[in-house]
């Protein structure tokens, strides 16, 4: 008998299991239909995640939930964990929860706004638009941008460490804690959190305002191609606060159509199943929402620091509302659609929170006793927050028992889903030359889709790295005219 | 007068009454021997085998075994170490033991034994069982996924509650709780929060409804010390598992 079927002494190793599909997941997949003429006639961003978590929630308790859904997406956990927190407040019957909780979970909230913009703006998209597109390959890395805005680079990594330190406080740990229980917190603010965060924070406001500055640098250096670069006409969704603020954390729906017209105001998201509507495409595992009004053909919308900022009458922080006057006044008087704008909008949000931050931790509230409220349990939940990618719904039904029944999560980029695909088509219809994919094409495409930040595993990686299996399909014989693969590694190979 | 008859456990001397077992001597003499299905209020079980101690050079459960004289008992000896990190990793790939998202993280036995004998990952391939969560009862929750099969609750509510709630029931990897009603519910039963049978469960399997997560991770039984300074979980009374019980 072979040595290798029974080792001698299993506890000294170590099993590695090895799955035929990872290979392929970490992969985002993209489908190009051309015609005769090479004219692409639609493209599809293929989404393989998120799958099966409202079935692997079922059956549990209800107070469980809001650390489960933390599982659901490595990227941003803290969102998941206060969504699901706010939709079990209603079935533990708070109808308003304490200051002090409410001001808890805003604190975390920003913690970790703050650090998930950081990271996407310092780690991946900033090489996307600091560097222009015909330059060297091997200067879109953050390796580049430290060469060039050295200070900036420093800036965005403890800008990261500060939002995280702001989560470690208020939940416990810096991934995976739990702060939130139903109804509310189950603790408050020290004196000494306090000041621990407030020793640094002057500094990460300032720091904020730079990035702005860098970001309208890089904006005045290329105009056309920011303006232009995958943009397109769209509605806008996110929450809204009674008095028409931006709220990251809490408010009504508002949606805008392209013309900044309003769609439906202040609406009470519990509701949101009546405006709102998830078309299921065969090629998709994603859902697409829509807008119920408008039908799945026009309904689409976008969602996330774009949409917001677009969404918005005003930043309640002074900083932040002054660079959104600027950010807006380009639009002249409609909604910004440039797609590249993300960009920029979320650094505008970055300046928000810190600003936020401050502001909260100035309030004594954050100090208070009462940490949870309780009422009447209810049979239902809806949960709404505005993650750092865009809103964010979690729905429960629970049993007689107090077990989830019936779970609904609409995550960011389910909302953004027709918006990436419609951004790659514009990006694949101007640069698609003749019947070949080429490399350019590849990372164009990449940075069409970082825009928007999606809780991709493919998307977590830096400009040149994002892994993508294009393929373009004739519309004629629907065969596979070329295909291109990157893996993580860079490495690009044709196979077709 | 006498001296107390004494046995020697990795070097110290520990005296014993008459009729004590190994683990008792040595937890009354404030040595920690790693345990799950023992607790001092319940005769012993002997089933988890996480106490194997070296006897006169013989492996045995330290529950079970009765103190003697002049015993040359080992503990914590890299032989039996690994022994018992081998008896944790099975307990968490039989079960379903989420710790990450589990309410009784940092406050769990189970999880603070597999720390304290330096059992940090599971190794062996997850069963993945099917098993439910009973949620009838009005102020508690069974889940089932965590029951390691110790039968403490089953020996609580037997001999200090007089209810005979539960009974373990099959064999062999077979074996399960039960609850003794005919629906299996414990809904049905006049199981109630107060029992002692609602307090032994040294994992998350037992816990009380509508609650969960209230102590700030930081500040739960075992985050800032072990189990062999902290103690068991059913011992502490005045915490009640860890958490706040109101
Ligand atoms: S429910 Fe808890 S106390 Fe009862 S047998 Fe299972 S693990 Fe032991
Ligand atoms: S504690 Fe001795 S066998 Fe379980």
């Amino acid at each position: 008998m072979s040595t290798l079927e029974t080792a001698a002494r299993p506890e000294y190793l170590c099993r590695i299991a090895i799955d035929p599909l990872s290979r392929v997941e970490g992969h985002g997949k993209v489908t190009l239909l051309v015609d005769r003429d090479h004219h692409i006639r639609q493209a599809r961003l293929h989404i393989v995640e998120f799958r099966g978590f409202e079935k692997f929630i079922q059956g549990r308790p209800y107070w469980e939930v809001p650390v489960l859904v933390q599982r659901l997406c490595g990227i941003c956990p803290v969102s998941h964990h206060l969504a699901a927190a706010k939709a079990v407040d209603q079935l533990v019957g708070a109808r308003e929860i304490p200051p002090t909780a409410e001001k808890m979970r805003r604190l975390m909230h920003y913690g970790q706004t703050l650090q998930s913009h950081a990271v996407h703006f310092f780690h991946l998209a900033s090489p996307d638009f600091l560097f222009d597109f015909d330059h060297e390959a091997a200067y879109r890395n953050i390796g580049g941008v430290m060469a060039d805005y050295p200070d900036v680079a420093r800036q965005g990594v403890l800008l990261r460490k500060y939002g995280q330190e702001v989560i470690r406080v208020t939940a416990g740990k810096r991934i995976h804690g739990s702060g939130t229980v139903p109804g509310g917190v189950n603790k408050a603010l020290t004196l000494q959190e306090r000041n621990y965060l407030l020793a640094d924070l002057d500094l990460m406001i300032q720091w904020g305002r730079n990035i702005l500055k860098l970001m309208k640098a890089a904006y005045a250096a290329n105009p056309g191609y920011f303006t232009y670069f995958a943009t397109i006409r769209s509605n806008y969704l996110s929450l809204i606060r009674a008095d028409g603020a931006l709220d990251l954390y809490h408010g009504g729906l508002r949606a805008k159509n392209d013309k900044g017209e309003i769609l439906f105001d202040h609406l009470d998201y519990r509701r949101y199943a009546q405006v709102l509507r998830e078309q299921v495409k065969p090629w998709s595992y994603m859902k697409f929402p829509f807008i119920n009004s408008l039908g799945p053909e026009r309904g689409w919308y976008r969602v996330g620091p774009l949409a917001r900022i677009d969404n918005c009458d005003f930043i309640a922080t002074p900083l932040a509302e002054e660079e959104r006057r600027e950010f807006m006044a380009l639009g002249g008087g409609e909604p910004i659609h440039v797609t590249l704008a993300y960009h920029w909008a979320r650094m505008i949000e970055l300046l928000h929170v810190t600003e936020a931050i401050k502001e909260l931790l100035l309030d004594p509230d954050l100090f208070g006793d009462e940490l949870a409220a309780r009422g009447e349990m209810a049979r239902e939940g809806i949960g709404v927050i505005e993650a750092p990618r865009g809103t964010l719904f979690h729905h429960y039904r629970i049993n007689e028992d107090g077990l989830i029944e019936k779970a609904n999560l609409i995550v960011s980029t389910t909302n953004n889903n027709q918006a990436m695909n419609e951004s790659i088509r514009q990006v694949a219809e101007r640069y698609l030359d003749g019947k070949e994919l080429t490399e350019p094409l590849l990372n164009q495409i990449e940075v069409a889709v970082r825009a928007y930040d999606p809780c991709l595993s493919c998307a977590t990686h830096a400009l040149g790295r994002m892994p993508l299996y294009v393929e373009l399909v004739s519309e004629d014989s629907g065969s596979v005219v070329d295909c291109l693969v990157r893996d993580a590694d860079g490495t690009v190979r044709n196979s077709v | 007068m006498s001296e107390q008859p004494s046995f020697t456990l990795d070097g110290r001397r520990i005296p014993f009454r008459d009729g004590q077992t190994v683990m008792a001597a040595a937890l009354a003499a404030g040595v920690y021997i790693p345990h799950l299905c023992f607790n001092p209020e319940f005769a012993p079980h002997g089933s988890c085998r996480v106490c194997l101690v070296k006897v006169n050079g013989r492996v045995q459960a330290a529950c079970t075994t009765p103190a003697a004289a002049g015993q040359l008992v080992q503990s914590e000896i890299e032989e039996l170490r690994e022994i018992r990190r081998g008896i944790l990793q099975m307990l968490f790939v039989e079960g379903n033991h989420v710790c990450p998202a589990c309410e009784k993280s940092g406050a769990c036995q189970l999880q603070a034994v597999a720390y304290y004998v330096g059992m940090l990952a599971p190794h062996y391939t997850h069963f993945y069982p099917r098993r439910s969560v009973d949620a009838s009862h009005p102020e508690a929750v069974i889940d089932f996924n965590r029951c390691i099969l110790c039968e403490l609750c089953v020996r609580a509510s037997r001999e200090v509650d007089g209810k005979n709630i539960f009974a373990v029931r099959g064999r062999g990897i077979n074996a399960r709780l039960v609850v003794n009603t005919p629906s299996g519910k414990l809904g049905a039963t006049d199981f109630s929060v107060g029992d002692k049978a609602a307090q032994v469960c040294p994992t998350g399997a037992i816990l009380l409804k509508h609650h969960g997560y209230e102590i700030p991770i930081g500040q739960r039984l075992y985050d800032r010390k072990p189990i062999n300074v902290v103690g068991d979980v059913a011992q502490l009374s005045e915490s009640r598992g860890g958490r706040r019980h109101d």
